[in-house]
């Protein structure tokens, strides 16, 4: 792969949007965590603090076309590609206002017209997923790119394996981007891998793969360009490895005790919002970015506070997208 | 006798039987270093060492083959699947391996594994954390399959699992693990195949498995108060049926209601509708009735979550329609 550093640098309008969404999912993602504590929260959260380089600045360069395959912890995706803050806000409190009607639920977020389809909570499933849109991309002859955000411990699984050796011998279209936090639930990396840089396996399955700091939204923006560029030009799959942190537990129901304190400390020095803001200031000065800063915080202000004041649904069998249900009653 | 919540019976259980048996060794996610995202492993790495208790890579497929083979060659692995929602990545090492060879090959292996993983709706965990597969694995000659509903019946039923010389999946519910219940000093192994009656009744029999047991005692005594005694049986193992006890408590009731949690199209109540028709047949006076959950995905959001699945006004709906 060519030097990130000299090519695919985002605009600096683009840059300040990276900027304003990873805000945006910070403050989500801070709101749901006040919320639980109320204990006005259903089911398990999880929450993305300090990776939202990655999820944000990875599908920034997408087009809605592009289709994204995301996980159980898929807030900067969802955000990053585009959805409205409050239709993922309603989802994750169950209202029928939600980009699912509220079935879906905060880990199985999709919208088709944004290219989200979508969140995924069989950890791996994301993979195989892009890779067989992908194909489909491929077929129709579109010039489209899949894109799948999943964890080390996703790195892990046997379809991930599989997925890898089929969208490389088939040339396809998709950009496999691992978002390495360190941890799968509660399990190290290291317990989890023999081998500590898991973008050497690209070479395994002759695709290019690359290890960057996923915690500079710009080295992750010019990488992953460079990555959806090449599937693009029919060039096929390509891995890249962020390495990033998980700055919260792995979800609401997190009892901890497995994180070490130096080890959080260190992360915490290099937030990628902190970052991002400190390289922004020096080009558009600090007015700039705390006008930015508001306008986030005032969308998910506005989010939850419709949200949570729209209707639950109400069940109705749906024939349409369950043809064969029977006996519903 | 000591009370404890059911987490802590299955975890005890485990202790106990780690202790007795060098060969019994635990693997799965977050089992170790965590405890298990439901603390039934808790400590456990501790007081027997990392050999003995393996956190494991998300690897569902590979691991349940493993435990399949690592029993064939004379150790006894519990592994841990933490939701029954990836039990159809255990499904092919389970259907094609695990139930196949103790017969195939003429009993020159014998398969000593237990998988546990837990299972059911009810916490807003969404479409792939929330469901009952019991008919999954239920379905597999060759495997046993038995679903505590009970702290002693976690305890007891975990251990002799753990000592049965055939694999054995052993059916846990999210909302069960912080049950209290007494449970015994010591011993206490529950033989795997019998039904246990949490309630006697002379009306209605309702045969119900593991969180479904509770809500057909509630719904049991407020049929009560409309006059209707009904009998709840707890079956704790799915595989091998009790058709005795089934056969016997309808010979006493006359009516019958199936309570399974899982999915009613080719569910586990089918199998037991299908057994009470055809071996007490002569003993009904109504046709048998079936709860479970709606033949849609498990959805997020709570009022169509509880819509979906069986609750108590559901069961007693069923009674009321078997005693028409
Ligand atoms: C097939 C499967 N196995 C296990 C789980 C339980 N689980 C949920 S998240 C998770 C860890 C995933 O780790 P990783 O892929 O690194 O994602 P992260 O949570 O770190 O974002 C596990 C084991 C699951 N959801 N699906
Ligand atoms: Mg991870």
């Amino acid at each position: 792969m060519p030097d990130p550093s000299l090519a695919n640098a985002p605009s600096i309008e683009e840059h300040l949007e990276i900027f304003r969404k990873m805000v945006v999912v910070r403050r989500l993602e801070e709101a749901l965590r006040e919320m639980h504590r109320q204990g006005k929260t259903r089911g398990p959260i999880h929450c993305c603090d300090g990776q939202e380089a990655v999820g944000v600045a990875a599908t920034a360069m997408l087009r809605p076309t592009d289709l994204l395959t995301s996980t159980h912890r898929g807030h900067a995706n969802y955000v990053g590609k585009g959805l409205s803050t409050r239709a993922i806000v309603a989802e994750i409190f169950g209202r029928a206002t939600g980009c699912c009607g509220g079935r879906a639920g905060h880990m199985l977020v999709a919208d088709i017209d944004h290219g989200l389809i979508g969140g995924n909570a069989i950890v791996g499933a994301g993979i195989p997923a892009a890779t067989g849109m992908a194909a489909a991309i491929q077929l129709k002859k579109l010039d489209d790119v899949a894109m799948c955000i999943f964890g080390d411990g996703a790195a892990q699984t046997g379809i991930c394996h599989e997925a890898m050796n089929i969208a490389a011998l088939w040339a396809l279209p998709v950009v496999f981007v691992l978002e390495h936090n360190a941890y799968g639930l509660t399990v190290a990396a290291e317990k989890q891998s023999s081998i500590e840089t898991l973008s050497v396996r690209a070479a395994g399955y002759g695709m290019p793969g690359v290890t960057i700091d996923g915690n500079d939204a710009v080295v992750v923006y010019r990488t992953i360009a460079d990555a959806v560029a090449r599937a693009r030009r029919g060039e096929g799959p390509s891995l890249v490895e962020c390495r990033t942190y998980r700055m919260t537990g792995f979800s609401t129901s997190d009892m901890g005790g497995y994180q070490s304190a130096d080890e959080m400390a260190a992360w915490a020095d290099k937030d990628p919002i902190r970052r991002t803001w400190d390289v922004l200031a020096a080009e558009v000065g600090a007015a700039r970015l705390d006008a930015l800063t508001a306008e986030a915080e005032a969308e998910v202000r506005d989010a939850f506070e419709t949200a949570l004041s729209d209707p639950f649904p109400v069940f109705e069998p749906h024939p349409a997208s369950n043809p064969h249900s029977v006996a519903l009653s | 006798m000591t009370s404890l919540r059911y987490a802590e019976a299955l975890n005890r259980a485990l202790r106990e039987e780690m202790t007795r048996d060098p060969m019994v060794w635990l693997f799965g996610e977050d089992i170790a270093t965590y405890g298990g995202v439901f603390k039934v492993t808790k400590d456990l790495l501790g007081e027997f060492g990392p050999g003995r208790v393996r956190d494991t890579p998300i690897s569902e497929q590979t691991l349940t083959a493993m435990a399949v083979t690592a029993a064939m060659a004379g150790t006894r692995p519990v592994l841990e699947i933490m939701y029954a929602d990836f039990l159809p990545l255990s499904i092919d090492a389970l259907v094609n391996q695990a139930g196949v060879f103790d017969y195939i090959w003429g009993g020159q292996v014998s398969i000593p594994m237990v998988l546990r993983t837990q299972g059911g709706g009810g916490a807003g965990a969404g479409a792939q954390h929330s469901k009952s597969l019991d008919a999954f694995v239920a379905h597999i000659p060759g495997l046993k399959v038995v679903a505590p509903a009970t702290p002693a019946d976690a305890y007891g039923l975990l251990k002799a699992a753990i000592r049965d010389p055939n694999p054995v999946i052993v059916l846990e519910h999210k909302l069960l693990y912080n049950l209290r219940g007494e449970v015994p000093e010591d011993g206490g192994l529950i033989e795997i195949g019998r039904a246990r009656t949490a309630r006697e009744g002379r009306d209605v029999s309702i045969f119900a498995t593991s969180r479904m047991v509770h809500l057909s005692l509630e719904a049991a005594e407020k049929l009560a108060a409309e006059g209707i005694e009904a009998e709840v049986i707890d079956l704790r193992s799915l595989r091998p049926l009790d058709v005795g006890a089934i056969v016997a408590s309808v010979a006493k009731t006359h009516h019958a209601v199936v309570v399974n949690e899982g999915w009613r199209f080719c569910g586990y109540g089918a199998e037991l509708s299908a057994t009470i028709m055809e071996q007490a047949f002569d003993d009904l006076d109504a046709p048998v009735e079936r709860v479970g959950a709606m033949d849609v995905a498990i959805p997020y959001s709570e009022p169509l979550e509880k819509t979906v699945l069986p609750d108590v006004e559901a069961i007693m709906a069923a009674v009321r329609r078997a005693r028409r």
